[in-house]
């Protein structure tokens, strides 16, 4: 029998806490078992930081806060046949969402900034200053989840998922025969 | 009393007078999804996640009472793709970070997004409306981003505690559960109110402060069973 080609993987952390790349790590010793059936292209388990081959799959942590974020999830969509959102941040944006819920007012995001750096209580900035390195990324507005910026084809839900969860979806995903999720095992944290 | 039969998703079940699609359904074992409808409260009718088609006619299964020869259609794919938008809307509406909740695993809103796999953004946009956390009280905090307006803390105050510490105010879309006071220090909420224990707000908006996260993940109340296991649960035995 020959053996089929190996499925190519590309993964990449945007506006989220890696939680979601170590809980790809939880899959533990069955990662033996998918690494049988796929190798990684870009990312940041590989520190891989461009994409060397076109890929099968790509697998995206974290929604977009900022233009870094957007430019890599493009990126991401031209080079991966198939697109997923892993976590709640993916999906909806998640904790860094929070600050969509006070950007009501004119200035919104200099509101946000001041607050983050320079007017809050517990702030210890000596400079007084909003960062602006010129190798900082700009925020975006608001942050996007995944869908909003490009077409998805697939979320796997949780924060993070689990091991159990990420394992079963890559697997059936692989095989052709992924038909969604077992409700008992669909989380939301 | 006279009891009659009336038939659920094809499975006949007996009811008796005065009772709602609801009542009959539960005390045979089929679990119809609820949110603003809880045991011992007066039914409201407000969330429509009940939702059923009695003799082809969407009705609140909550309130619409139950008939002899009734053809109840529940758990139809149709039927749960419209629950499925109510759940996504109550989400889209507030401010829901589950990740940090400490309803998280024991909220009733959450569960129901699970039961009817909201696993997928939507064509929804969030609202992300600016709310206030009101944690005057000392034993108790609202934290009202959560709040789905399902006035079960209204009835429970009003008709269990005999109290009215909570009512709506606004109406549509900006219509809001408000406390009768300048916050909830200034009224006569109390810990012990059966309106702030844990059965009565579904979601993580009323909050008994020193009392979160204790229960670890995975022996919360919906990391072990789906919503409605208790419901369904009695047919099965
Ligand atoms: S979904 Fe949770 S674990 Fe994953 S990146 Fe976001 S915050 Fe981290
Ligand atoms: S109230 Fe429920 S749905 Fe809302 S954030 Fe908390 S756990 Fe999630
Ligand atoms: S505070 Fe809780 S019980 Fe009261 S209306 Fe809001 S969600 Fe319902
Ligand atoms: S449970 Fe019937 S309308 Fe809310």
């Amino acid at each position: 029998m020959t053996e089929l080609p190996k499925a190519r993987i590309a993964t990449a952390s945007l506006a989220g806490c890696f939680g979601c790349h170590m809980a790809l790590l939880d899959i533990d010793e069955r990662l033996i078992e998918l690494m049988k059936l796929v190798e990684f292209d870009r990312s940041p388990l590989t520190d891989i930081k461009t994409f060397s081959h076109r890929c099968d799959i790509g697998i995206i942590e974290g929604g977009c806060c900022n233009e870094e974020n957007v430019h890599v999830l493009r990126d991401f969509r031209r080079n991966c046949d198939i697109l997923i959102g892993i976590g709640q941040c993916a999906i909806m944006g998640g904790l860094p969402a929070m600050r969509n819920a006070i950007m009501h007012s004119d200035e919104p995001l200099r509101e946000c900034l001041e607050e983050a750096f320079i007017t809050g209580r517990y702030i210890r900035n000596t400079t007084h200053n909003i960062p602006n390195d010129p190798a900082l990324p700009l925020l975006l507005d608001e942050v996007y989840a995944c869908s909003e910026v490009v077409e998805m084809d697939y979320h796997i839900p949780g924060c993070a998922p689990t091991g159990d969860v990420i394992y079963e979806t890559l697997s059936s995903l692989l095989a052709g025969k992924f038909r969604g999720f077992e409700k008992e095992k669909i989380r939301f944290d | 009393m006279s009891t009659f039969r009336l038939t659920i998703d094809g499975v006949e079940i007996e009811a008796s007078e005065g009772q709602t699609i609801m009542d009959a359904a539960d005390a045979a074992g089929i679990y119809i999804p609820r949110l603003c409808d809880h045991e011992g409260l007066r039914h409201q009718g407000g969330c429509r996640v009940c939702t059923v088609k009695a003799n082809g006619r969407s009705v609140s299964a909550c309130t619409q009472p139950a008939e002899p020869g009734l053809t109840v259609d529940n758990e139809t794919p149709h039927i749960n793709k419209l629950r499925r938008d109510l759940v996504e809307m109550l989400f889209h509406e507030g401010n829901h970070l589950c990740p940090i909740c400490e309803a998280s695993g024991n909220c009733e809103l959450q569960a129901m997004a699970y039961r009817l796999d909201m696993t997928a953004p939507t064509k929804f946009p969030y609202l992300e409306p600016c709310r206030p956390v009101d944690a005057s009280h000392p034993d108790i905090a609202l934290d009202t981003n959560r709040c789905i307006s399902c006035g079960r803390c209204i009835r429970a105050s009003q008709d269990v505690d005999g109290k009215g510490v909570f009512g709506y105010v606004g109406r549509g879309i900006h219509r809001q559960v408000a406390v009768n006071g300048p916050d909830l220090a200034h009224t006569d909420a109390d810990i012990s109110d059966f309106a702030i224990s844990q059965e009565v707000c579904p979601v993580g908006c009323i909050i008994r402060k020193r009392q979160g996260f204790a229960r670890p993940i995975g022996e919360r109340e919906f990391d072990r069973n789906l919503i409605g296991h208790k419901i369904n649960g009695k047919r099965d035995d």
